[in-house]
Formats: C-alpha cells, structure tokens, sequence
C-alpha cells in the first residue's frame, strides 16, 4: 500500500484531477505533486512542489520525502503545451531519464507508475487489427509523441531490469477524449472542418478522462500489472465521429504529409506525420489484459467518451455546415453566397436613401 | 385525391415545395416573414423606418408580427408573400443588418421605389386564399409552442442576428433529421393507408395530428423546418424529397411490389438519416453491418443473380452456427469473386451470416479500397486477426492463392497456384475450426488476362497492370465484366479440432492439410467445368 505519492506533471489537465481523485483516498499519508509550473487548478490535499524532473533534484525530493511510489505523468503529447519539440523531447526523455534515475538511487521507491501511450505501437496498413500488449509495432513510431514515449518505456525497462523488486505498472491509453481534456485529437475534432487523408477512414479507439484518472487510482491501489492497455470498448472511425461532432470532412488527397505541415503551419492543431498515419489506418487495442489481470473496467466505452467530448464540444462557426446537411451543401453555399449578396444590396439602399 | 401513398407525399412535398419557391422570390432574406397587416400601416411605415436609424425601425417591422401571429391567425409565414413582403421586408432587414454594425457603404444606385400600390387589406386577404388555400392553412393553426417559437424568433431577429442563423442552421438540421425520420416511420408501419387518407391541403391536416403521431412527423418537421427556415438557407426537405424520387423510381425499376419498394425507400431513408449522424455501430475490425446490409450487399445482387446468374452449391457445408474457415479459389483480375462469396454465403438459405475475409496489407494500404474493405468485414490476412475472428465464432474466407490467383494470365485458367505458407491452416488448426474448400467457377472469364503491363504495374506499385481484350482499350467500358456463368460449390468441412492447438506447430500436417485443400478445391473446380455446358450459359 502507497504511503508517500509523487506525481509529475501535477499541474497539466490529468495530473491535476488524478492528485485531487487520489486526496480522497485516507490511506495515502502524503501526496507530492511536481511540475515546473504552478498548478491552474486544485491538486486536492497533495504538496506542490516547484521542480524539474530534468533536475537532479528531484532526487533529494523523493528521498527526502521518503516517496515510495512515483506516478510519472510528465510525457506530453504536444510540442506547444511543453514551448516547442526541442524542449518536449528534453521533458520527456531527459525528464524520464533523470527521474528513473533518481528512483533507482532511492531506496525507499517501491513502485513505478507510468502513464504510457498507445502511440508506442504505431499505426501502419500491415498492423493487426488489435494490437495485445505482446505485440510489436510494425513500423516504429518515427517522431514526436510516439518516438518519445517508445524511448521512455525503453528506459522504464531498463529500470526493472536494475531494480527488480522495484513494482511495475505501465498503462498504454488509447488518446484520451473528454469535455474537458486538450489533445491534438480534441483540438483536430475542434476544427470547422475536418481535413482527412483521402480515401482512409481510420479506426479510432478512445479513453474517457476519467477513465484516466480511475485506472491511475487502481494501479496505485492494487496490484502491479506490467503492461496493461486501457481502452474504451468497441471503436468509431473518423467519418464516424465527424458526423458525431457535426463537422463535415474534406478529404485530402496523397500528400498526406504536406497536409500535416499545412494544419501545423496555420496553427490549427498539432499534428506530427504518426498522427497523420493514425488517422489514416488507426489502431485498435485488446483490452482483454485489462479486464483479466488488472480487473479495471472503464466506464466509459469508445463511443459514450467521444460523445461526451462531442456535447461539449465548441461550436461550429456560422459558416461552416454540419455533417447532416451534406445532403444540401452545395446548394445551401449558393444560396448563402446569393442571401448575402442580397441582404448587401438592401442594405446598401437603405444606407443610400 | 392521391390513389397511392406515393402520390401523397409527393403531392404534399411538390406543394411545400411551390410554397417555398414562392416566398423565394420574395426580396426579403435574413428576417423573419411579416404577417399581413393593414395596409396603411405598412405603407407609411416603411419608407420612414428605411430612413430613420435602425432601432425606431425595429418595432415598425417587427411588432405586428409578433401581435398577430398566434393571435389572430394569420400564420407569420402567410405574410411573406409578393404583396406585403415588398413594403415591409427592408423595414426588417435594414434594421436586422445596422444592428450587425457593419459599414454603410453608400450604393451608386439609388433604388428605385417599388412601383407596386401599398396593399390593402382586402387585397391580401382575398388573393391568398383563392391561391394556396391549402398552405395558408397549414400555417395559419401553428401549435401553441411554434407559435412561440416564432414569435421568439421574431422579437430575437433584429437583436442578434447571428443567433438566428444559428438558430436557423440547428433548425434546418433537426427539421431534416426528422424529415428522414417521419418519412420512414410512416412508411414503414402502414404509413401507406395513412398517407392515403390523409388529405394534405387544409383542415384534414389537423384531425390526423390527433390521430396518428407519426404521420405529423413529416409534415411538423415541413411546417416547423418551413417556419424557422429562411430563404437563404438550402430546401433540404426539397432534396430530400428528391432524393426520395430516385429512390422510388429505382426501387420500382428494379421490379419490386409496391409495398416493397414503400418498404425499401423507408429503409434506405433510415439508413441514410443513421450515415449522417453517425449512428452505427463499427466492430473493432471496422465492420460495418449496417453498411454492409443496407449498401453493399444490395448493391452487389443485380451483378450476382442477373449478370453472373451465380449457382450456389454444397450450402449445407456453411456452418450454420459458430466459426468456419472457407478456403477458395481466386481469379479474374480484378478479385469480383471475393464479393459473390460473400453475398454467397450471407444469402444461403437466408441465415444471414457475414463471411469476414482476409486481405493482403496491400489492400489495406490502398486509398478508398482499403477502408471500404474493413467496412465490408474485412481484415488483415494475418494469423493474429485471422485467430481472434475464428475465436469468436466468425465465418472467415481466405484466398491463399492471393494475387497470384488473380493477375495468373487467362490461359492458366482453372490452375490453382501455390496456396502460400499455409498461414491459414495454422490459425484453423489452433483455433480448431473446420475448413470448407470452396471452388469458383466462372470468375476466370470475366476479365480474360491477356498480357500484364509489368512497367505500368511497377509505376502504380500494382503486382500487375492487367490487359484484358477491352481493358485498357476500351476505357471505363472495359471494366464492365463479361457476363460468364458462375458456379460455386462449398465442399464438405474439414474437421482440425481433432489435432489440437500443438498441431499447428507441427508443419508437416499443416502442409498435409493445405494440400489436401488445394487438391479438393481443384478437383472440383475440374468436375464443375464439366458441368458447365459453355461459358455463358
């Protein structure tokens, strides 16, 4: 049982509410929350503390806190949430590095949790379906989130290998969907109109947030379980989810790399070359681990996560048509084009008058 | 008086129609109709509303339709014809538009003021019910709360103009949504007699609110889409109704009773209505049932019961519960075979059951063709995929021949190739699911392989560029398959059970089995050519 919790990245979105769902739990003496900045939100009952896990001195911090299980939720998934890829790939890999470090020096850790990505197992057209926790991915992910995260389970592992009695839980989520969470997933769903690989409709597998948080709980609270996927049950594909968010799509044909470049350019959302081969072909995970041998059971499937993003999802602007009037699009710009040209004019002649 | 429920709703919608063609033409977009108001009124309003600043206007323009909407019956909408609407619409829409605080721009051409007389009250009220008596009645009685709906949208209009058009926007989307709704409700449960008996112009209209509630479904949704709907948004129940048209016209031309093709315009409404708001359900391989159900395989049957005149055989040998593994033969190009097995097996003896087939990654990495594969249940010819949809008690088909069955030149006709590594034997052995040899015949002559571009094939990265004696000579004419004679027979299941999961690992019984397969799979291909009395026939 957890006595002395240390949570990095406690004043991102999910660190946040996992330190405030862990506040609840009275059997937890201590509850130390670490991040560079200070939280924007309440972290509950838990201790902020201002450190950089890139910084050996968060080392003395779990020595001296006597910390015996470390939460490590301090990967980030988008280079603008961390000020650019540079210093993303430094917080996670460099940050990953020095705090299993610190870990591995401290006798008093007992247990290592790791918030861990499905994007470690890539997303290509010679994929299986569902991808069990055994499985290798068929291409490495090549940039950006996914690379990173491969890195830091690498190193993960090489941290059981040096302290084997050391407890492990590392948790791969499927990408985290809520009203409330900002990923590259959110935002890309957030646009008025959803620009998509042509001709690809891509399986999307997706993880209520506080699912998240639930899952986080048990691997505190119960026992460890290696390697688990956490998934939503049952999968949406992106046309899919499109017309649940009430956007219409527009396909983009071929250079599906260049269109990454286009929407990172604009600014619009975050998006590397993995994420675009994402969603192209998608992914799927078996969760059978997850039911069996973590006992955790989501309560939130694919679709009811989705849809709770979907409701609160902002809305549209003006122009933009929604998925249900595909039928009458084209017809309904040229009468908007003709209204407007219209409504111009009538005011212009009164203006004039 | 409509004879058939067709003609009902076509009838009401084409007068829907008209209604809404008419008010287009109307100079007004933007506000909501003005109702019918005296004519002094009017006449001296609105020239000094256009004039003044925008918010003395707004009462002028806006007031009597809130007044005498739900009141006094005169449905809002019943104003917005030619008459009143040119005296009173830039009183509403100029207010509407300096509220928006956009730059006045002086216009070079000074409007000419309307030639047409200020109407009189009497005018109004004689002329419209001569005209459309059935509309103006359907909008003169609106329910209590599309009364208040429009009078909110009305007294909202010059405030916030945005708020309208979103209004509008999320209006028109539920009104279409419900359209398809209603439309296939009723025609599904004896929407058909109700149609009939309901008579769409005028006060019939109302005794069948009480009577049914799903007829009203249509015609709500017209009245209330019709209500909020302005004229600059699109006539999607125009569309729709169009759409309904086609439907029709298809479904009867396709030899259906029409009570069939009632059935099936319903169903394919109901279907379209689910693709639009993403209401299906996708398995974790990206099946989808409802697509598959509702497009592909009754899109497929015309090519497999008219055009190859397929004869099924052996149906008894498809398991009627629980897995299969259903080993074929594959030829012609380009792979129609794969899609006549599975409306093979799905149709036998109307068990419905969906054959899952494997595919190469090629297929999977294919723009269009790749997810439209997965739609139809297909997925990854890999031992990984291929185990976990025989453990869940699925049919699955494998082609082991791949595309060296399909792109082998047409004098190799009938000539199985190598059946790969055996891959698909394993994953029966392990999961202990039988094997059912299935042979095709027929699907060879439907695009005789006559040469193979091999430079061509390298630059689209295709294992090969078929040439065919009309592809490519012939353009898009050249896909058109040649109608050959199909047979195909499912042979009698071959139990693995018996060997247990190690028996996988041993692979001199895999290759046993393959072989055993493939020589089953190509004697019968060889008895049924004999069967077969020319290719055609």
């Amino acid at each position: 049982m957890a006595d002395v919790v240390l949570i990095t990245g406690v004043s991102r979105h999910l660190g946040g509410r996992f330190a405030q769902a862990l506040s609840a739990d009275a059997s937890i003496e201590r509850i130390i929350g670490v991040d560079v900045v200070p939280p924007p939100h309440s972290i509950g009952r838990a201790e902020f503390v201002r450190a950089d896990i890139r910084n050996p001195m968060i080392g003395r911090i779990i020595g001296q806190a006597k910390v015996d299980t470390v939460v490590h939720m301090n990967v980030l998934a988008t280079p603008t949430s961390a000020g650019g890829r540079v210093s993303q790939k430094e917080i996670n890999v460099i940050g990953t590095m020095q705090l299993l470090a610190a870990c591995q020096k401290a006798t008093s850790v007992r247990r290592l949790i790791v918030k861990s990505t499905a994007a470690v197992y890539g997303s290509s057209p010679r994929d299986p379906a569902m991808f069990t926790e055994e499985t290798g991915p068929k291409t490495m992910p090549t940039s950006g989130f996914g690379k990173d995260s491969v890195e830091v389970e690498a190193y993960v592992r090489g941290f059981s290998r040096r302290r084997p009695d050391a407890e492990i839980t590392m948790l791969r989520f499927a990408n985290v969907m809520g009203p409330r969470i900002k990923t590259a997933l959110t935002d890309y769903f957030s646009l008025p109109v959803l620009p998509v690989p042509l001709g690809f409709d891509a399986r999307l597998q997706f993880v209520h947030e506080q699912d998240v948080t639930a899952a986080l709980l048990l691997a505190v609270s119960g026992p460890p379980v290696q390697i688990v996927n956490i998934a939503g049950d049952g999968v949406l594909t992106v046309s899919q989810a499109a017309a649940m968010v009430g956007r219409p799509t527009v396909g983009v044909p071929f250079a599906i790399s260049m269109l990454g470049a286009i929407i990172r350019r604009a600014g619009l959302a975050d998006f590397s070359s993995d994420q675009l081969s994402f969603l192209s072909y998608g992914r799927g995970l078996d969760t059978t681990r997850m039911r069996t041998v973590m006992k955790f059971e989501p309560r939130w499937d694919t679709r009811a996560a989705f849809r709770d993003f979907a409701e609160h999802a902002p809305p549209i602007v003006p122009g933009a048509d929604t998925a249900i009037d595909l039928l009458g699009q084209g017809a309904g710009g040229m009468m908007r084009l003709a209204g407007a040209g219209v409504g111009l004019a009538s005011r212009l002649r009164e203006v004039v008058r | 008086m409509p004879d058939t429920p067709r003609d009902a709703f076509a009838t009401g919608a084409a007068r829907a129609a008209g209604e809404r063609r008419r008010r287009r033409t109307t100079p007004l977009v933007g506000a909501p109709p003005v109702p019918v108001v005296p004519g002094p009124l009017i006449g001296a309003a609105a020239p000094s509303a256009a004039q003044e600043p925008p918010t003395p206007g707004m009462p002028s323009g806006t007031g009597p339709a809130s007044g005498t909407g739900p009141a006094s019956g005169t449905g809002p909408a019943s104003g917005s014809g030619p008459a009143s609407a040119t005296g009173a619409d830039p009183t509403a829409e100029g207010a509407a538009n300096a509220h928006t605080g956009r730059r006045r721009v002086p216009s070079r051409h000074r409007p000419v003021p309307r030639p047409t007389p200020v109407p009189t009250t009497e005018t109004a009220v004689d002329v419209r019910p001569a005209t459309r008596p059935a509309v103006r009645r359907l909008r003169a009685v609106p329910s209590p709360a599309q009364g208040s709906t429009t009078a909110e949208n009305v007294s909202t209009t010059p405030s916030a103009g945005d708020e309208l058009t979103a209004r509008v926007a999320q209006a028109r989307r539920d009104g279409a949504t419900r359209a398809l709704e209603g439309a296939s409700a009723a025609d599904h449960s004896g929407g058909a007699q109700q149609a009939r008996g309901a008579d769409w112009a005028g006060t019939a209209y109302r005794p069948q609110v009480v009577r049914d509630g799903e007829g009203p479904a249509i015609s709500e949704s017209l009245l209330a889409a019709a209500l909020t709907q302005q004229e600059l948004t699109p006539d999607i129940e125009d569309v729709i109704a169009a759409v309904i048209g086609v439907l029709r016209t298809l479904a009867a031309a396709s030899g259906l009773g029409p009570d069939e093709v009632e059935a099936q315009v319903a169903r394919t409404l109901a279907f379209l209505r689910r693709r639009l708001t993403g209401d299906y359900q996708v398995d974790e391989f990206g099946f989808d049932q409802d697509y598959t159900e509702n497009f592909y395989l009754p899109v497929l049957r015309p090519l497999y019961k008219q055009w190859f005149r397929v004869e099924v055989r052996g149906v008894e040998n498809i398991p009627a519960v629980g897995a299969g593994l259903i080993v074929a033969n594959h030829s012609g190009t380009i792979a129609l075979d794969a899609h006549m097995v599975q409306v093979a097996v799905h149709d036998a003896e109307a068990r419905g059951r969906f054959l899952r087939l494997l595919g190469a990654d090629l297929v999977f990495q294919t723009p269009l063709i790749g997810p439209l594969a997965r739609k139809q249940g297909a997925t990854l010819a890999a031992n990984a995929d291929a185990e976990r949809l025989l453990s869940s008690g699925q049919l699955v088909g494998v082609f082991p021949e791949g595309f060296k069955g399909v792109g082998k030149p047409f004098s190799e006709r009938y000539k199985l190739q190598r059946f790969g590594r055996g891959g698909f034997v394993s994953a029966a052995i392990r999961t202990g699911t039988p094997i059912i040899p299935c042979s095709i015949v027929g699907a060879e002559e439907t695009y005789p392989l006559i040469g193979n571009a091999k430079m061509l094939a390298r630059l689209f990265g295709a294992p090969y560029f078929p040439i065919t004696p009309t592809w490519p000579w012939l353009g898009l004419l050249g896909l058109v398959p040649l109608p050959s004679k199909w047979i195909i027979e499912f042979g009698e299941p071959i139990p693995t059970a018996h060997y247990g999961s190690a028996g996988a690992d041993d692979p001199m019984l895999v290759f046993d089995i393959t072989d055993q397969v493939r020589e089953t799979i190509q004697q019968t291909l060889y008895s049924l050519l004999m069967l077969r009395r020319s290719v055609f026939s």
